[in-house]
């Protein structure tokens, strides 16, 4: 474990120290860096794949069991390709779930677990590691080089796909902004920041949604995009939704549906 | 769009059997639905945020392409909130104008209570042309007020335009500054010399 931080330490060192002038520069260092740190032996994601293969298998909770049973949709325990056809409709829940909602109910119901620790440590922060961000890297990484696709048949999944839409659209707060304010035209930046236009399929959302969870350079954590879209919507100068919540599942059956195809590559790196 | 025409017209062959002609909707009361269990741990005092107004709503359905009937409703009802200030020049110091247009603080759940919101101008349009970190959302501003011969008319209308762009363009993407009390008066009034004063690095050559 520890010889790959060593790898790691001094490529973080040179990527943010590329950070600070011009972005135009640091983005072409980060793209170089980037090749580099994809490689297992040097994301520090990779540390929360391990830890997520642990969680798995522990048994904890009332019914003192693993979450080994769980099934994500290929079936109790398959793991592999599983992540890369989520979200989806979940018959014995009557629900369109993403990952983590999956993880919580298992958690839950196979388990026996009170998840209010776990909701506590959602998103980990220095010295306190997220049991969730740890699972969703590990079984995300189970579904490497497998293509992006969630299924939009059952009615429910295309309901949360037109929820998902009309969220993505939808202006509030005091700035007035939508997601499609920052994410509905090719080419726009914030500051310096390149904004990946999300409003329809195209390579470019594939780039994006093959590519979650991440490593975040600027947080030293894994992040899962239930965080990212917690961030967003800080952007936004909205109120933080809720963990789990309904809204950001159908967002990410939106997201998912306009990068269908990608080629999985999680956990990566990202600024 | 296309996208989703050529799934429904592809025969589903999936176990929930489904007619291919069921398209992909929600109505307007299910959003609201999915919103309101989004944001059901929100402070009452966010709360407000999360549902939207009249224009808000329009603009929303319309994908800020309105009718031309909705538009100039947009326009009429916006304008009616502008507070114009009471003496004729509306530039204030450039300086803190310029300080302004910089900070991209406050209104985010993660600022401290108190923090005093920036106008983060720079954040979607270029200005000051030596000022190389300036996204693209927005046009450009640079030699704003030398393009306009530092007209008086032009600089009220452009206090207008920050305090509430909508009362000049419906569905605007750009914050209601004034209206939504974002920035004060003085705030606005130091932005409109940032771009308005003759000295002003936003209209250096
Ligand atoms: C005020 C502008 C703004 C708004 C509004 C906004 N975002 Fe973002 N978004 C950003 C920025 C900035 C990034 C980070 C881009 C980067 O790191 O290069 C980002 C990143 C993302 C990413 C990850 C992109 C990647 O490269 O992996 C996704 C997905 C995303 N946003 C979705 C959304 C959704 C969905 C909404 C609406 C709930 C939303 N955003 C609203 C500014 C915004």
């Amino acid at each position: 474990m520890r010889h790959l931080l060593l790898i790691a330490m001094p490529l973080f060192a040179l990527l943010l120290g590329a950070a600070a002038p011009a972005m135009e520069d640091s983005e072409k260092e980060i793209e170089r860096y980037r090749a580099m740190i994809d490689d297992p032996m040097a994301n520090p994601g990779y540390l929360a794949v391990d830890r997520g293969e642990q969680i798995w298998s522990l048994s904890r909770g009332t019914k003192s069991a693993t979450l080994e049973a769980c099934d994500l949709g290929q079936g109790p325990g398959v793991l592999d390709g599983a992540y890369a056809r989520m979200p989806r409709y979940f018959a014995d829940a009557d629900q369109v779930m993403d990952l983590e909602q999956r993880l919580a109910y298992c958690m839950r119901s196979l388990q026996g677990l009170d998840l209010k620790d776990i909701v506590a440590r959602r998103f980990g922060s220095p010295g306190k590691t997220s049991d969730m961000e740890d699972l969703v890297a590990f079984i995300s990484n189970k579904s490497q080089g497998h293509k992006l696709a969630a299924p939009l048949a059952h009615p429910k999944e295309r309901e949360m796909y037109a929820i998902g839409e009309a969220m993505f659209y939808r202006r509030s707060a005091i700035n007035d902004f939508a997601c499609a304010t920052c994410h509905g035209e090719d080419g726009r930046r914030i500051r310096l920041q390149a904004l990946p236009n999300l409003t329809r399929p195209s390579l470019q959302v594939q780039q994006v949604m093959g590519t979650w969870p991440a490593y975040r350079v600027s947080q030293s954590q894994t992040r899962t995009m239930q965080h990212r879209l917690w961030d967003c919507y800080r952007q936004m100068r909205m109120p933080p939704p809720d963990y789990l919540s309904e809204g950001l599942t159908a967002l990410s059956v939106f997201l998912a549906h306009n990068g269908e195809g990608a080629t999985i590559n999680a956990p990566s790196i990202k600024r | 769009m296309i996208f989703l025409a050529a799934l429904l017209a592809a025969p589903i062959a999936s176990a929930q059997t489904i007619s291919p002609a069921d398209p992909a909707t929600a109505s307007p009361a299910r959003v609201d639905a999915a919103i309101a269990a989004t944001f059901a741990g929100a402070a009452v005092a966010w709360m407000p945020r999360v549902t939207q107004d009249e224009t808000q709503r329009l603009c929303s359905l319309r994908r800020n392409e309105p009718t031309q009937a909705e538009a100039d409703s947009i326009v009429a009802r916006e304008s009616a909130t502008l507070v114009m200030p009471a003496e004729t020049t509306v530039l204030g110091n450039w300086r803190n104008g310029e300080k302004i247009a910089q900070n991209g603080q406050g209104g985010q759940f993660s600022d401290a209570p108190g923090t005093v919101s920036g106008g983060n101008c720079y954040a979607c349009h270029q200005m000051a042309p030596a000022e190389i970190s300036y996204g693209t959302l927005g046009p450009t501003l640079a030699g704003y007020g030398r393009l306009h011969d530092f007209k008086p008319e032009a600089a009220r209308a452009a206090y207008a335009k920050v305090y509430n762009p909508q009362s000049a363009f419906a569905c605007s993407s750009m914050p209601r500054f004034g209206h939504n009390k974002i920035l004060t008066e003085q705030q606005i009034k130091d932005i409109v010399a940032y771009l308005f004063a003759p000295d002003s690095p936003v209209n250096a050559p």
